[in-house]
């Protein structure tokens, strides 16, 4: 007796085993239908992402509904050229043979997003799935229950329902989930649960892809420059902490790094940038997200309970537990041993550590696991250098924040406990295909050395041509080599 | 199965810590990421290799008793190119690959830099013993990696001598050998790892994933399957039989992961194909194929018998047609053919990796697809046609890590193509760069400048604002235009 959800992933499997996505023509009509999922449903998009985590419009389209369209319409228009064969170069020593490499869909893929944007992280992946021929189940997050809802109730009417399909429910229907055979799994999450998804992608030999988190730190080099550089840098900042859902972002600004001459600075341009985009104090507090439940706003007070870190706040530092909000909070110089320092913040709390020169940032970035991004606002090409050739990280940004994500031609994805694999613009399609070898050869010529029985001159023979030294070949051919 | 190891310390948790910590000081001091040290360490490679081909031939005589030439081509030679391609291409393979930017981030420069992943394990077979363990470690001596390379001990005689050479030759600070086995290999596997490369079978795949699960390391599995050969009428079938026989008694006596495994052919054409077969086998391997210097042996008593299970079961033993012998005290087993095993066998239900070579027939040709299909993806398909038509189906249907068609294995030897499975035989893949790549993090690079700090991306936000985003980030610049208009009406 097969239950609904293994049901669903059977018609999933008899789907993709029918030829179901393969045609170029399926893959686009569902990502058009995609297109057009999300155009006529900006509304109620917008909607569902206020009532889940209280974004505004502008937000939500830069950074969800924006996004998702330009993914779409990329991957739309450069589809045949991902889909086609790539040549592999053939040595003459194989003449005639033609080799090349070929894309083909892993099979039926589970995707697990994250709450936080409930979006982008359930639907480019998806985009990807779909681009590389696959069917997919898609589980977006329960902590998200108005995005999730909307996903459930509307792919279905947009998209082929024998080929994705979405399923509601909360970490118990994960874990089923992770019982059952994929040839896939993507999943973008916490590194506690990463573990456990590859532990059970591990019982099928399923190939995983872990988005996960981390510390990203920004390293603040360029206060000393000209004002309007400085002021730019503030604005970077505050809009790569709380910019991406009031700093709920695995690629939001963690903490800042920065000399101690210059912090004060540093905290007096924030301050005004953050009055100026957010409002006076947390009762006039207007666009930006709020925190997306009690849980995690329980846990974000934590980090501010340790007498040492309330003590460190410089800004902010009000909550309002009824409206889920925590104000911008700026501390300076947290104890480096404390929580706040420790995990990833995922919130409003932005902690500035000082050094005594800003070359020290390296050793202290190093000192944590690899984070999803390192940003650096630096002009100092040197420091530039050092900071790619000395530190690891997912990606590197260089005097910005965020921006990265919106780049198509850039892998996307984490090292070391940030998580491993990549997606973003082809990097989705390769991420979701098999890169199959092919090799053409011809009945003819044939090289009697490659059969026995074995003697010298076969050795010989051989051992020039796997050197592809061909005069060599053809002098011993000639009877002018001895074996 | 205990392996007979030289009595050394014991190597056990804190052991396993050990050898970690020492090549993670090594790697955070800079030594494997210096461009100069990659070099050095690969030419060390290439001189081990050319002083001690002696050693390593009688090495692997002792372990399998590969035939010379199987030792000094499908080893030697193959690691000695693979070494040389790294030292010919590593200047290119570091260098940084500028990416596109778009209008979205203008203006910006963007590039993919590749860097080491850290201290990585490399855990091989048996069967290609000095192949799998040097192969995946050019590939991360050319990636800037610390290694720990852990040979086979069903493969001894190979494992104590790269352990010695490697001594010798290369920078033990930073690649080191620990031989052992199963004790010393879970040691390894419960340390933190930048990335595990495994060569073996499914079920230690899933031991290794599940290890390197615990600390989020990326793994590269290198499996096997039921690589299976088609084929078709109307083909050179001499020159087909050969390329199958020197892809699977040819290649350490069927025990390769690329070995042809079974054969599919149909009704019609099944006698002939058997009838080549004798007819090639006897010309290759004598009228005593026991007797034959030109065959490996089966690597040890367990694999024989298990051998000699699939062969031996009721259904299976009357269906030989070709062969059968065994001579138990030099575990051998000769050249063997089956015509027509029932499909719920055990051998046509696990990876053979042995002398044996079933021949199931079918009606026609296509029916071989969904036949493959049915099974688990292999790691390496084959066909033998001069039909278009059959080829671009072949290609389009059968799913495979990769495929050769009218001949066997031969794309292992070519660099350019990636070499790896797909669901049940692996995951990954390495050779040529692509050995680089699985050892390297691509790490994206974004470079951005001050000017240009377009207002819209930040609070407070306006209608305008989503207006000039909306436009923006759909690329079109007349929609940027209009929209920067009516922005600044507003």
């Amino acid at each position: 007796m097969l239950s609904s959800m293994e049901k669903s992933i059977a018609e999933l499997r008899e789907t993709f085993k029918n030829g179901g996505t393969k045609s170029i023509s399926w893959r686009k009509s569902q990502l058009k239908a995609l297109l057009q999922l999300i155009n006529q449903n900006e509304d109620s998009i917008f909607k569902a992402l206020d009532q889940d985590l209280g974004k505004s419009p502008v937000e939500s389209y830069r950074d969800e509904v924006g996004v998702l369209k330009k993914s779409v319409t990329y991957t739309l228009s450069c589809l045949e050229k991902w889909v086609a064969p790539k040549k592999a170069e053939v040595p003459l020593l194989f003449f005639p043979a033609k080799a090349e490499v070929m894309p083909q869909p892993l099979g039926v893929v589970l995707i697990f997003s994250s709450w936080n944007f409930p979006f982008t992280l359930a639907l480019d992946p998806l985009i990807g799935a779909i681009s590389a021929g696959n069917t997919v189940l898609l589980k977006p997050s329960d902590l998200a229950p108005a995005c999730m809802s909307f996903l459930v109730e509307t792919i279905p009417k947009y998209l082929d329902n024998k080929a994705v399909k979405v399923l509601a429910g909360g970490a118990d229907i994960g874990e089923r989930l992770l019982q059952l055979k994929w040839d896939k799994i993507f999943f973008t999450g916490s590194p506690r649960v990463g573990r456990l998804v590859m532990a059970a992608a591990a019982k099928h030999l399923t190939p995983v892809t872990l988005e996960l988190g981390g510390k990203s730190p920004a390293i603040v080099d360029t206060l000393s420059t000209t004002p309007s550089k400085a002021k730019v840098t503030a604005k970077r900042i505050v809009g790569g902490k709380w910019g991406p859902c009031t700093g709920q972002a695995c690629i939001a600004i963690d903490y800042v790094l920065v000399e101690e001459k210059l912090a004060s600075t540093l905290i007096e341009l924030l301050k005004k940038t953050i009055k100026r985009f957010y409002g006076e104090n947390i009762k006039s507090l207007k666009n930006i997200s709020r925190i997306v439940n009690k849980h995690q706003f329980q846990r974000l007070v934590n980090l501010l309970k340790d007498p040492n870190v309330a003590d460190s706040i410089v800004y902010g530092g009000s909550v309002d537990e009824e409206k889920l909000v925590i104000e911008p909070t700026i501390l300076l110089d947290p104890p480096l041993d404390s929580e706040i320092m420790s995990e990833e913040i995922f919130g409003p709390l932005l902690p500035i550590i000082t050094l005594k020169n800003i070359e020290e940032s390296i050793d202290f970035i190093n000192s944590k696991s690899n984070p999803l991004v390192i940003y650096a606002f630096t002009e100092d090409d040197t420091f530039k250098k050092r900071i790619l050739s000395e530190t690891s990280s997912g990606t590197v940004t260089f005097n910005d924040s965020m921006v990265q994500f919106l780049c198509d031609s850039l892998p996307f994805g984490g090292v070391g406990q940030s998580g491993f694999g990549r997606y973003h613009g082809k990097y989705s399609f390769d991420t979701f295909s098999h890169e199959k070898s092919i090799m053409h050869r011809g009945f003819y010529p044939e090289i009697e050395p490659r059969y026995p029985p074995w003697t010298d001159f076969k050795l010989l023979f051989l051992k020039l041509a796997y050197q592809f030294d061909y005069f060599g070949l053809i002098l011993l051919l000639l009877g002018f080599k001895r074996s | 199965m205990a392996s007979e190891v030289e009595k050394k310390a014991v190597f056990d948790i804190d052991s396993a810590k050990e050898v970690v910590q020492e090549l993670r000081a090594s790697f955070v001091a800079g030594k494997t990421k210096d461009y100069e040290w990659r070099r050095t360490q690969l030419k060390a490679m290439l001189k081990m290799m050319d002083e001690n081909e002696p050693q390593i031939v009688a090495a692997l005589r002792d372990d399998l008793s590969k035939p010379e030439l199987e030792s000094s081509i499908h080893e030697i030679a193959m690691l000695k190119n693979s070494c040389k391609l790294a030292l010919k291409k590593m200047k290119h393979w570091v260098m940084p690959e500028k990416a596109k930017t778009s209008l979205a981030t203008f203006p910006s420069s963007a590039e993919i830099v590749s860097e080491p992943l850290g201290v990585v394990l490399v855990i091989s077979a048996w069967n290609y013993p000095l192949l799998l363990s040097l192969d995946p470690v050019i590939g991360a001596i050319a990636a800037g990696n610390a290694i720990v390379l852990k040979p086979s001990e069903i493969s001894p005689a190979t494992a104590s001598l790269l352990a010695k050479l490697v001594a010798n030759y290369m920078d033990s600070s930073c690649i080191k050998v620990v031989e052992g086995a199963v004790p010393e290999t879970t040691a390894l596997l419960e340390q933190k790892w930048d990335k595990i490369m495994y060569t073996g079978n499914g079920r230690i795949g899933r031991i290794v994933m599940a290890a390197a699960a615990k600390h989020l390391t990326p793994v590269v599995l290198e499996l096997g399957g039921k690589c299976p050969v088609i084929v078709d009428s109307g083909i050179n079938l001499q020159v087909a039989t050969r390329r199958i026989i020197a892809g699977k008694w040819g290649c350490n006596n069927g025990q390769a992961c690329i070995s042809p495994d079974y054969i599919i052919t149909t009704k019609d054409y099944a006698v002939e194909l058997v009838d080549s077969f004798k007819c090639e086998l006897e010309r290759f391997y004598g009228k005593n194929p026991l007797e034959s210097k030109d065959l490996s042996r089966v690597v040890n008593s367990n694999h024989f018998a298990r051998l000699l299970k699939l062969l031996d079961e009721g259904k299976v033993s009357s269906k030989i047609v070709y062969g059968g012998e065994r001579d138990k005290s030099n575990l051998k087993i000769a050249p063997t053919i089956l015509l027509d095993v029932p499909q719920d066998s055990l051998i046509m239900n696990e990876e053979i990796f042995g002398p044996l070579l079933p021949i199931i027939t079918i009606d026609k040709v296509e029916d071989s697809f969904d036949l493959i299909n049915s099974g688990t993806k292999p790691l390496a398909a084959y066909m033998f046609t001069n039909n278009k038509k059959l080829k671009e189906k072949f290609v389009e249907k059968v799913s495979a890590g990769g495929l050769v068609i009218n001949d066997t294995t031969v794309h292992l030897a070519e660099p350019t193509l990636p070499f790896g499975g797909v669901g049940d035989s692996g995951m990954g893949a390495y050779h040529g760069k692509f050995s680089f790549d699985t050892f390297s993090h691509k790490k994206a690079v974004l470079y951005r400048s001050f000017a240009g700090d377009a207002p819209l991306r930040y609070p407070p936000y306006t209608n305008g604002k989503l207006r000039l985003l909306k436009a923006l980030l759909g690329g079109s610049i007349l929609g940027i235009i209009r929209a920067l208009m009516g922005w600044s009406k507003a």
